[in-house]
C-alpha cells in the first residue's frame, strides 16, 4: 500500500510539472508560434496605447525576449521559491508560491486566489452534496423500476437536464424564484459564511440547485447504467439464490459495486469545480475563482488567468491523487496493477 | 437469444428480431450489423424524433444565409438590422406583447436595438453547428488514429498514448479554452476577427476532446486485434497497414459514429458557454451563448430574450443526445 501511494504521488508530481509546462505554453508559446512579437506581448501587460519606450521597458523587465526555456525556468522557480518583478523604479515582491503578478492592480495573484476560494468552495461543496444524493438515488430507483413510467419520466428529465446549459437554467431560476416570486435573493447577493450565515445560505440555494441539477442528471444516468450492468452479474444471482432479502442484495451487493466508479468521477468533478465554477459563478455573480478569471479575461489581465488555470489544474491533479488512493483502499486489486 | 417457438402477436411485439429469424419457417437470412442496427433504430421513436430535428436544424443552418440571403432574407430582416422604432424608449424593452412577437418577427425583438431574433437565431445556428461539426471532426480524426495505434501496437506506443490521454483529461478544459482565447493575438495565420475566433475555438474543442474517442477506439481495437479474422489476414500475408485499415477499422466505424454523435451536443454546449462568457464568437455576429449573456441584463423586462436562445440550445442539444443515445442502443447491444 505504501509503495502504491508513493508511486501515485510521484506520478502526481510529474503531472503537475506537465500541467505547468502546458499552462506556460498557452501563454508564452502559442502567441509566439502565432507570430506575436515580445513587444506585442508586453503591450498586453502595460496597456494597448502605451508608448514604444514603455513597451520596450516592459519587454526588458518581464524578460519577454529571453528564450522560452529560460522564461519557463523563471516561472517554475517563482512557484517554488517566489520571484521579484521590477516595476520601473520600485520592485514588487511575489513570495512563494508565486502564481504570477497582476499588473492591472499591482498585486500577486496567489492572495487573490485564496481570497476567492471560500465562495467557490461554498458553491461546489453544497451543490456536490445535493447532486450526489439526488443523482444516485434517482439512478438506483430508475434501474430497479426499469421500463416503468417512473423510470421513463426520470430518464427523460435527466436527458433534458444534461441538455440544458447551466446559465440558462440559472437565468430562468433567477427570473422565476428571485424576480417574480421573490422567494430567494437575486444575483450578486453572495455573503461570506462567517459574516452572515443565513444570508449565505439563502443566496446560495438557487446556485446550488442549478449546478446540482446538471450533475444530478448526469449521475442519475451513470448510476442507472452502472446499476443495470451490476444487477446482471452472476454474484447478484448468487446472493439472491442464498436467500438474501432483495433490499440487502441491492444495498450491500449491487450498490456498492456501482458506486465505486461513480465516486471516482465524483472526485474529478469536484476537483474541477473547486478550480472555479465559471459558468454558475458568472450567472449568479458569485465572487469566486471562476468569476475572477472571467473578470480578468475581460480586463485583459492575463497573469490572473494564468494563475487561475494553474490553480485549477493543481486541484484536479490533487483530486485525482486522493481518488486513486481511496480507490485502492476500497478495491485491493488496484494496488497490484 | 434463441428463436421462440411461439410466433404469436405478443412475442412479435416483445422480440421481433428473434421472431423474424424463424418466422414462417422461411430460410434464415443473414443480416449485417447495419441492417440489425437500422431495424432497432426504426423502433426507437425518441431517436427518430431526434434524427428528424437534427436533419431539420442542419438544413436550416446550411440555408440560413445562402443562396441569395437564404431563409433569413425570405422571412424578413437581416440579423444586424436595428429597429429602434419598435423599442420602448423608456424601458428599452420591445413594444408589443411577448417581446414584440408578430408575423414579421416570429421570435420577437432584441431589447435596446430591436434586432430581429428569428434572423439572429438562424444566424447563430450556423455558427453553433459549424463549430460543433468541425470540432467533432478534429476529435474523431485524432482520436481514431491515436486510439487505433495504441490498441493495435500496444507496448510503449500504448503506454505513451494512454498517458497522454490521462494528461489531457486532467486539464480544466473550460479554463484552458478561456486562457487560449485570451493568449491568441488579434491577428494570426492570415485570419482576424471572428474567422480567427472560430478557428481557435474549433481547434481547442477538437484538440482537447480527442481522448474521449481514443479511449473507446483503443478498447475496441484491443479486443479486435485478438480476433480470428485478423489472424486469418495475417496468415495470408497482410501487413499492419492493411490489417488496420481494411480489417480493424471497418469494425470501429459503428462506435466512432456513436461517440461522435454524442460529442456534437457537448461541443454545441461548449461553444455556447464560451460565447456566453464573452470569449467565443464576438458581436455583431449572432451566437446563442452571446445572446444569453445580454439576456442577463434584461431578463426582468424582456424574458423572451432569455427563453428564445435558451430553447434553441436546448432543442438542438437534446435532439443530438436523443439520436446519439438511440444510435448507441442500436449499434451496441450490450449497452441496452
Amino acid at each position: 500500500m505504501v509503495a502504491f501511494i508513493v508511486r501515485r504521488v510521484i506520478a502526481a508530481v510529474l503531472m503537475l510539472v506537465i500541467v505547468s509546462v502546458a499552462t506556460f505554453a498557452i501563454f508564452f508559446l502559442i502567441p509566439r508560434a502565432l507570430g506575436q512579437t515580445p513587444e506585442g506581448m508586453a503591450s498586453r501587460y502595460v496597456g494597448r496605447d502605451a508608448t514604444p519606450e514603455a513597451i520596450q521597458g516592459a519587454v526588458k523587465r518581464l524578460h519577454l525576449d529571453d528564450p522560452l526555456i529560460v522564461q519557463y525556468g523563471r516561472f517554475a522557480k517563482g512557484i517554488v521559491a517566489g520571484q521579484d518583478y521590477s516595476l520601473g523604479p520600485r520592485k514588487a515582491e511575489c513570495p512563494a508560491p508565486c502564481f504570477g503578478f497582476s499588473f492591472n492592480n499591482n498585486q500577486p495573484v496567489w492572495p487573490t486566489l485564496l481570497d476567492r476560494l471560500p465562495a467557490t468552495m461554498s458553491l461546489a461543496l453544497g451543490a456536490a452534496v445535493v447532486w450526489l444524493v439526488a443523482g444516485v438515488s434517482i439512478g438506483v430507483i430508475s434501474a430497479l423500476k426499469r421500463g416503468t413510467a417512473v423510470d421513463r419520466a426520470a430518464m427523460t428529465v435527466a436527458l433534458a437536464g444534461v441538455s440544458l446549459p447551466i446559465y440558462f437554467t440559472g437565468l430562468v431560476s433567477l427570473s422565476v424564484f428571485a424576480y417574480t416570486l421573490g422567494i430567494f435573493p437575486g444575483g450578486g447577493s453572495y455573503t461570506g459564511l462567517t459574516e452572515d450565515p443565513v444570508m449565505w445560505f439563502q443566496a446560495l440555494v438557487l446556485p446550488w440547485v442549478t449546478l446540482a441539477f446538471l450533475y444530478a442528471a448526469l449521475y442519475a444516468r451513470l448510476t442507472r447504467a452502472g446499476m443495470l450492468e451490476t444487477m446482471g452479474e452472476d454474484y447478484i444471482r448468487t446472493a439472491r439464490a442464498k436467500g438474501l432479502k432483495e433490499r440487502t442484495v441491492v444495498t450491500k451487493h449491487a450498490l456498492r459495486a456501482t458506486l465505486t466508479p461513480i465516486l471516482t468521477i465524483f472526485g474529478l468533478d469536484l476537483g474541477l469545480l473547486l478550480g472555479g465554477a465559471v459558468l454558475t459563478e458568472s450567472t449568479f455573480s458569485i465572487p469566486g475563482i471562476g468569476k475572477l478569471v472571467i473578470d480578468a479575461i475581460r480586463g485583459n489581465d492575463l497573469p490572473v488567468v494564468l494563475g487561475v488555470t494553474l490553480f485549477a489544474a493543481f486541484f484536479i491533479v490533487l483530486a485525482n491523487l486522493i481518488v486513486d488512493i481511496l480507490y485502492a483502499v476500497v478495491d485491493p486489486r488496484v494496488r497490484l496493477s | 437469444m434463441t428463436a421462440p417457438l411461439d410466433v404469436s402477436g405478443q412475442a412479435m411485439e416483445a422480440q421481433p428480431e428473434a421472431v423474424l429469424e424463424g418466422a414462417g419457417g422461411k430460410a434464415i437470412e443473414g443480416r449485417s450489423l447495419g441492417q440489425i442496427a437500422w431495424m432497432r433504430l426504426k423502433r426507437d421513436k425518441a431517436a427518430f424524433v431526434g434524427a428528424f430535428v437534427v436533419v431539420f436544424l442542419t438544413l436550416i443552418a446550411i440555408f440560413a444565409e445562402r443562396p441569395f440571403g437564404g431563409l433569413i432574407a425570405l422571412f424578413g430582416d437581416p440579423p444586424n438590422l436595428p429597429n429602434n422604432d419598435l423599442i420602448d424608449p423608456m424601458t428599452s424593452a420591445p413594444l408589443g406583447t411577448w417581446g414584440g412577437m408578430s408575423l414579421e418577427h416570429p421570435f420577437g425583438l432584441e431589447p435596446v436595438n430591436g434586432r430581429d431574433l428569428f434572423a439572429r437565431i438562424l444566424s447563430g445556428a450556423q455558427i453553433s453547428l459549424l463549430v460543433a461539426f468541425l470540432a467533432t471532426l478534429v476529435s474523431v480524426v485524432l482520436g481514431s488514429l491515436l486510439g487505433v495505434l495504441a490498441g493495435f501496437f500496444g507496448g510503449w506506443v500504448d503506454t505513451l498514448i494512454s498517458r497522454l490521454m490521462d494528461v489531457f483529461l486532467a486539464f480544466p478544459l473550460l479554463l484552458f479554452a478561456i486562457a487560449i482565447v485570451g493568449a491568441v493575438p488579434d491577428k494570426a495565420l492570415g485570419l482576424s476577427g471572428n474567422g480567427l475566433r472560430v478557428a481557435v475555438i474549433v481547434f481547442i474543442i477538437g484538440f482537447f476532446n480527442w481522448p474521449y474517442i481514443a479511449r473507446i477506439v483503443r478498447g475496441q481495437t484491443l479486443s479486435l486485434r485478438e480476433r480470428e479474422f485478423v489472424d486469418a489476414a495475417r496468415s495470408l500475408g497482410a501487413g499492419n497497414r492493411y490489417i488496420i485499415f481494411r480489417e480493424v477499422f471497418p469494425n470501429l466505424v459503428a462506435p466512432i459514429l456513436v461517440y461522435a454523435t454524442l460529442l456534437i451536443p457537448s461541443n454545441i454546449l461548449f461553444e455556447a458557454a464560451l460565447s456566453f462568457l464573452g470569449v467565443g464568437v464576438a458581436e455583431p455576429q449572432a451566437s446563442w451563448g452571446g445572446m444569453l449573456t445580454r439576456a442577463v441584463d434584461y431578463y426582468q423586462i424582456a424574458p423572451h430574450f432569455m427563453i428564445v436562445p435558451g430553447l434553441a440550445i436546448f432543442v438542438t442539444v437534446m435532439a443530438f443526445n436523443l439520436l446519439g443515445d438511440g444510435l448507441r442502443d442500436a449499434l451496441d447491444p450490450r449497452a441496452r
